[in-house]
């Protein structure tokens, strides 16, 4: 108890702000709606921006307020307002998945948790303080992620799926390892923005060609 | 021991306890619907309208099936006896009463399944055919359920290394605050668990007798007066009880020190505000979701599951 | 100097990809394009007689980095991407004739590919472990709209395909970087020289080896993705088939390359943190399963493309496998491999790319006397898979031998293996082929002259090497080598 008592309340706040981020990701995995799940998508930028703001005052790292504001500007306002605009565009509002069985995919999460965790064990042991036990977490996160893109069969919550294990990374980047240098985390940003142009690109391709942003017309190339 | 005026002291206070929990019980059930009657803009039976019902159903005379065994008459007591029990163990007013000694978190969900296995016995004994569809949603519900509660128990037991609950009390009351992101998960849970667990919506509806939802309604619709009082009463402790866990796991905070009869007035008055609170919540959440359709409610309950389970590895891996 | 000349190399791609973007409809733009890509050559072989001069070198703060391995690569990338433009130039001009592309198609296709040398050369010259990510990412980025460039179904969904797969596995790669700047900043410090690879290597012996385990795991199955190893090469042959035919060769020829420099990068910090061959298991585990795994898919092949997308997760398992095994030997061989593999299927591909134009599909079923009506077009094709199967005095053959010969040496049980597969590919591929050459044709005569320069400059330059390997080169391969082990 002692040991519990004496961890600071930042580190508190940022292992809070983990679990939330974990939380959020599971709410994604088991969101049918499209419109919900991109509005999950902004919390978690939100909640990941707010990581980030905390770790850069409690490290006093200049750059990472800049790469929080980076986080805010993009994966809170620009890209979830992207999404939007592509779903009304598209008209693919109401859109619901239908092919998920939610408690086994559910199941299969705390599986992959427990597997994250696991193998981040001995990397929590390691660090002493702050980001002990974060890698795990974002571990789990990147797995969830994963695991939505293997179970969504809509084109747009794929995407979201990808943009949600960028944000885990993301995490794991500022708040486990106290922020990767600004090139890199420069160049992170700038290629999660073209990767989502060139998805709003590939919708409005997919939809003129295959009347629909189901994915699973797109099961034609296998080996046979 | 018996002369140890310590004893004889916390004596005093488990009945005090006791005689506070099986009194205003009602009364919470009926604030939360004379809560829920205000959000919906009627004016409401008022707040004493359970005793109104108790005291009515008490001098009716009794209709029994004749088909029905010692089993159906003894239930009601049965129900009863085992929530009064359950509210007994929780530590409401103070901790470390005697009697919570005697069962920790464990024994505690056993006393609740003692309850619900007899109820549905009973449900199933005069053989109609709501009986046993109530039995049987019950069962689904609760065997849901359960694993969510005992796994929010654990992770409170985890961060006070105490299955005992006047341990996990005294462990999170009374030592410096600390953010707990597992408690925060375990609450979720336990929230979807108290509203599956006590027939409330989205779950259940205690307020209609529309056979194709009713869950617990179905079961009891063959009591009458005296059982049927006992088995309402009983809903009451059980609610009562309920929020007191939860009250008690996550925000246990102003409780009083057992044998302090200064902080006593104190604790009462922390635990009034707590359940209106707590009560005026619940109807709030009653009145803005709707019931869901009974094959939702496993997903439901999954989620309470998958939120209990998250909570305990979170508390795993970040110890806290 | 060393920066001037860098610039050189990286400026001239960057400034072909922004003048193809505001020149690329006008009818000069396929010239300009092999302008800009002959230039690039000009400054990467400018850059390599430097290094091979003054030896290993950083440029602009340490962030770029340039020795013996990576400037190899840089030429072999440098001189590949020069060929195919100059073999895209009258490959498009049949498309657009046969109505597959139109022009803003084509502007597309002139000014992503310029970009997407670019991002290939940064991936190959930077020392920065987290701008090799950055640039990987960009390649993928920058290709995933040629893949899709005819918009048929087919080829949309082999792009989303791409997109998605590598889109996971170059983030799991970033995982893996993260793990191990984690791991660097506990030694080096905070900041930007924490995921500088030269400082890496002179301080990997510090490096905590249970995150740097953990983290090569992560780097190989992201990076791997884009090489292709089996089990995570299911983009591959979609792309390849799907995607023209210039692009096919410069992923097959060029980006399974860079991805599997950066792994290589990787591998040389982990097996200096952890001081045991764990990496390098990892690696001959994934090449042997890419080698079997291919070599089998190859006989139940129909398309033409898809058939040699399947070879190139062969050779690579094989060259995966090679850089695993370790060594001087091991290591040059995997070296020559990969240079061979580059410019045989290139050379491939350039004439498949102008076989299909004459018959108008992929399909092999279809594919009949090429000889007959193009000799040139059917000579090199089957020049070139004589050159791919590995027959002397072709250069695989000397490439391949040597992998097996030390394999034999170091690991005789992957030998059997490793000859099983490649009898298979032989058998497979050359069985395919040879009715595709000889017998009545189905050919007719192409609107435009085919491109065959670059298809017999590369099968020149393999059977040179094959007869004769010229010592500076042998020289510069093995200081190469070198670096690794």
């Amino acid at each position: 108890m002692g040991a519990l008592v004496q961890i600071s309340l930042t580190l508190q706040f940022i292992n809070l702000l983990a679990a939330m981020l974990l939380l959020i990701v599971f709410a994604m995995l088991g969101q049918r709606r499209i419109f919900s799940l991109i509005n999950l998508f902004a919390w978690q930028g939100l909640v990941l921006s707010i990581s980030t703001v905390v770790v850069a005052y409690s490290t006093a790292q200049q750059h990472l307020y800049y790469s929080a504001a980076l986080t805010v500007l993009l994966k809170v306002l620009i890209l979830p307002w992207l999404l939007y605009r592509l779903i009304r565009k598209l008209n693919i509002r109401w859109d619901v998945e239908r092919l998920i069985n939610i408690p086994t995919t559910m199941l299969v999460g705390i599986a992959l948790v427990i597997f994250a965790f696991n193998l981040a064990a001995p990397i929590s042991q390691l660090s002493e303080g702050i980001t002990r036990g974060l890698i795990g977490i974002a571990l789990a996160s990147v797995l969830l992620s994963l695991l939505m893109m293997l179970t969504r069969r809509k084109a747009v919550s794929q995407v979201v799926a990808f943009l949600s294990l960028e944000n885990s990374l993301f995490f794991a980047a500022t708040s486990a390892t106290q922020g990767m240098p600004l090139v890199v985390e420069l160049g992170i940003a700038l290629d999660v923005l073209v990767a989502t142009f060139i998805f709003g690109i590939f919708f409005f391709q997919i939809r003129e060609t295959f009347d629909s942003l189901d994915i699973t017309h797109m099961e034609k190339l296998k080996d046979d | 021991m018996i002369n140890n005026p310590h004893f004889i002291l916390a004596i005093l206070f488990q009945l005090t306890q006791l005689l506070l929990v099986v009194l205003a019980a009602p009364l919470l059930t009926g604030w939360v619907n004379q809560c829920q009657a205000w959000l919906q803009n009627r004016s409401g039976a008022g707040v004493l309208q359970p005793y109104r019902v108790l005291h009515k159903l008490f001098h009716k005379d009794m209709v029994l099936a004749h088909n029905a065994s010692w089993l159906f008459r003894l239930t009601p007591y049965v129900v009863f006896a085992c929530m009064w029990l359950a509210a007994a163990i929780i530590p409401i007013i103070a901790v470390d009463l005697p009697f919570s000694g005697a069962a920790d978190v464990i024994a505690l969900v056993g006393v609740f399944a003692l309850a619900r296995m007899f109820i549905s016995l009973a449900a199933m004994d005069v053989g109609t055919a709501f009986g046993s569809m109530g039995a049987r949603r019950e069962m689904l519900v609760s065997f849901l359920a359960e694993p969510a509660l005992l796994m929010v128990l654990f992770t409170a037991s985890m961060i006070s290394h105490s299955t005992q609950l006047p341990g996990i009390v005294d462990a999170l009351a009374h030592h410096q605050f600390v953010l707990y992101p597992s408690m925060g998960f375990a609450a979720l849970a336990f929230g979807i668990v108290l509203l599956a667990e006590n027939a409330r919506i989205p779950v259940d509806n205690p307020g209609t007798h529309l056979e194709l939802t009713m869950i617990h309604e179905a079961m009891i619709l063959e009591y009458s007066a005296r059982h049927l009082a006992l088995i309402e009463w009983g809903s009451s402790l059980k609610l009562f009880a309920y929020i007191s866990i939860g009250i008690a796991l996550f925000i246990p905070h102003g409780i009083a020190e057992m044998g302090n009869w200064a902080g006593l007035p104190q604790a009462v008055g922390f635990l009034v505000v707590k359940m209106l609170l707590a009560g005026a919540a619940l109807s709030l959440l009653e009145i803005v979701t709707a019931k869901m359709r009974i094959f939702r409610a496993p997903e439901f309950l999954g989620t309470a599951f998958l939120l209990a389970v998250l909570g305990l590895l979170i508390h795993f891996l970040l110890g806290a | 100097m060393i920066d001037f000349q860098l610039l050189a190399l990286l400026a001239t791609p960057l400034l072909g990809g922004v003048f193809l973007a505001l020149f690329g409809s006008r009818t000069w733009a396929a010239e300009l394009n092999s302008l800009m890509s002959g230039a690039t050559l000009l400054a990467a072989i400018v850059l390599t007689l430097r290094v091979i001069d003054s030896g290993p070198q950083v440029a602009f703060g340490e962030q770029f980095f340039i020795d013996p391995f990576n400037v190899f690569l840089v030429t072999l990338t440098a001189f590949v991407a020069f060929t195919t433009s100059l073999f895209s130039r009258p490959y498009m001009r049949i498309e657009q004739h046969h109505g597959k592309l139109n022009t803003p198609m084509l502007h597309l296709y002139y000014s992503m590919y310029q970009l997407f040398t670019f991002t290939m050369l940064v991936a190959l010259t930077t020392n920065n472990m987290g701008i090799i990510w950055v640039a990987m990412e960009a390649a993928t980025l920058s290709t995933v709209l040629l893949v899709s460039l005819y918009r048929t179904p087919a080829s949309l969904e082999a792009a989303w395909k791409y997109f998605i797969l590598c889109g996971v596995g170059i983030a799991l790669a970033l995982f893996g970087t993260i793990l191990l700047y984690f791991a660097a900043e506990r030694v080096l410090g905070e900041g930007g020289t924490a995921l500088l690879w030269t400082h890496l290597n002179q301080v990997k012996g510090e490096l905590e080896p249970t995150v740097l385990k953990l983290a090569f795991v992560f780097l190989l199955v992201g990076y791997g993705t884009k090489i292709g190893l089996v089990p995570l090469h299911s983009w591959l042959p979609d792309a390849h088939a799907e995607g023209p035919t210039p692009v096919s060769a410069v992923l097959s020829g060029l980006l399974l390359n860079v991805a599997l420099c950066a792994v290589m990068r990787s591998k040389v910090l982990v097996d200096g943190s952890l001081g045991t061959h764990f990496a390098g298991n990892l690696m001959m585990g994934f090449g042997l399963l890419s080698v079997l795994v291919g070599a089998l898919f190859l006989s139940r092949q129909k398309d033409v493309k898809r058939m040699f997308a399947y070879s190139s997760i062969e050779h690579m398992g094989l060259i995966t496998f090679s850089f695993g095994m370790g060594g001087a030997v091991a290591n040059f061989a995997a070296m020559l491999h990969m240079t061979m593999h580059s410019l045989t299927k290139s050379a491939i591909f350039f004439a498949v790319g102008h076989a299909v134009q004459k018959v108008g599909t992929q399909q092999m079923e279809h594919i009949r006397g090429l000889l007959h009506v193009s000799p040139t077009v059917g000579w090199g094709l089957l020049l070139g898979t004589f050159a791919i199967l590995g027959m002397p005095p072709f250069g695989v053959f000397a490439s391949e031998f040597l992998i097996i010969t030390t394999a034999m040496h170091d690991y005789p049980w992957t030998t059997p293996i490793l000859l099983l597969a490649l009898g298979i590919a032989f058998a497979s591929i050359f069985g395919k082929i040879q009715p595709m050459v000889f017998g009545a044709t189905t050919a007719k005569p192409l609107p435009h002259p085919p491109a065959l320069l670059p298809v017999f400059l590369h099968l020149f330059l393999v059977l040179l090497l094959g007869l004769y390997m010229p010592p500076y080169l042998a020289n510069w391969y093995r200081q190469a080598a070198a670096l690794f082990s």
